[in-house]
């Protein structure tokens, strides 16, 4: 990953190894709220909210703070922990300045703590060393691939809905199968732009 | 009696993949072969056991409020130890699992365990528990490995031929959608049966 343009870190991020589908990262999240779309769309917000603020100071964290006194054995727990504290900030952040934003988030946001992505791309912008411009670049491209697959993701399940499925395979089984051809498809973006 | 039953739940009636459907990601994201499935199933093993039995020891003192803060700590020093072991002993299978070894501190089974299992019980009953809840993610795996690499490249635990054109796409991220949606199936159609 390392020499590549931004361009390419944030395609590479959105589409070639799009998190949800190729990555297999915060799929918990993926089947547990893709049953609406404004559902989806929200939390997809959320974490496009959250994942670029977080992942921006658990840089500045790690460059500044546990790279110098030579903590980075304590990066697993203070990452964890900053990410779940941020959240609460933000929170209350929101819902002082930007009441609307917090109308619309709100319930979400507790949520998202417990999504992996976040805490993932915390720790993959350390092992890609990433420097400050590319890691906000690379968190959003994540966010965004995020918010796509789980947007088409929720507008395939909703026509399942009243697909006539066999039995047994109601419920989870079918979401499986449509998550297997989505990333199929997904992994036709491979060599795209040579990366 | 009762100490069996806290063993054998997780095994087979809250087996917590197949039946809460929790700790998706690393089921589906390392299981590509049988050997880094076990070898995410032994590190995920490790973490839950002694987390769920640490927990259990200190539920005293630990007041209500802060419970979660409290586990997530536990949890995460387990999670680097078990990290920096295997970066030392096992450094090609800490290469192939990557992100997932630190994404085991939000691994929603461990966290479920220590909230819904060792904050209540004796310390005794928490482990028993907590080695029940391994083997099942253990068990399912490792399953999914083996299947998905005898048929994506024929062979089992890196050795034997017992396909002479594997189906490539099985060891591809698409594989472990389908496999994990044909195991459900038949799950489903098995309970659906016996009523």
């Amino acid at each position: 990953m390392e020499g590549l343009s931004l361009f390419g870190i944030f395609f590479s991020a959105l589409l070639i190894n799009n998190i949800l589908l190729i990555r297999f990262i915060a799929l918990c999240s993926f089947f547990g709220v893709s049953r609406q779309m404004d559902v989806s769309l929200g939390m997809s917000m959320a974490v496009i909210f959250v994942m670029t603020i977080s992942s921006a100071v658990t840089w500045v964290l790690y460059h500044f703070l546990l790279l110098p006194l030579n903590l980075v054995f304590l990066k697993i727990t203070i990452f964890i922990l900053v990410i779940a504290s941020l959240v609460q900030l933000e929170e209350l952040f929101m819902k002082k300045y930007i009441y609307n934003l917090y109308r619309a988030l709100g319930i979400y946001l507790p949520l998202v703590t417990t999504n992996c992505a976040i805490l993932a791309v915390a720790f993959l912008h350390v092992d890609y060393n990433f420097g400050f411009i590319q890691t906000t670049v690379y968190s959003l491209g994540v966010s965004l691939g995020y918010t796509v697959a789980i947007m088409l993701f929720t507008g395939i399940r909703i026509r399942l809905e009243i697909a006539p499925i066999p039995e047994p395979l109601k419920g989870y089984p079918v979401a499986f199968f449509v998550a297997a051809l989505m990333s199929l498809a997904f992994l036709g973006f491979k060599g795209l732009f040579g990366l | 009696m009762a100490k069996l039953k806290s063993f054998t739940n997780g095994i087979f009636r809250e087996n917590p993949v197949l039946v809460l459907m929790i700790g998706l990601c690393p089921l589906l994201a390392v299981s590509s072969s049988a050997i880094n499935a076990l070898g995410m199933g032994v590190a995920a093993s490790f973490v839950l056991i002694f987390s769920n039995a640490m927990i259990s020891f200190c539920r005293r003192i630990v007041p209500e409020d802060i419970r979660i803060p409290v586990f997530i700590i536990i949890i995460a020093t387990f999670v680097t130890i078990t990290d920096y072991v295997m970066a030392a002993y096992f450094p090609p299978l800490h290469r192939a699992l990557g992100v997932f070894v630190p994404l085991i501190v939000v691994n929603c089974i461990i966290l479920g365990r220590a909230e819904a299992f060792a904050y209540r019980n004796s310390v005794m009953d928490s482990l028993l528990d907590g080695i029940g809840m391994s083997l099942g993610f253990t068990l399912v795996i490792v399953t999914i490995g083996i299947i998905r690499e005898v048929l994506g490249n024929g062979t089992i635990f890196g050795s034997g031929a017992f396909i002479s054109q594997p189906a490539l796409i099985m060891i591809l991220p698409p594989g472990a959608f389908m496999t994990i949606g044909f195991l459900m199936g038949i799950l489903n159609w098995w309970k659906g049966r016996k009523k």
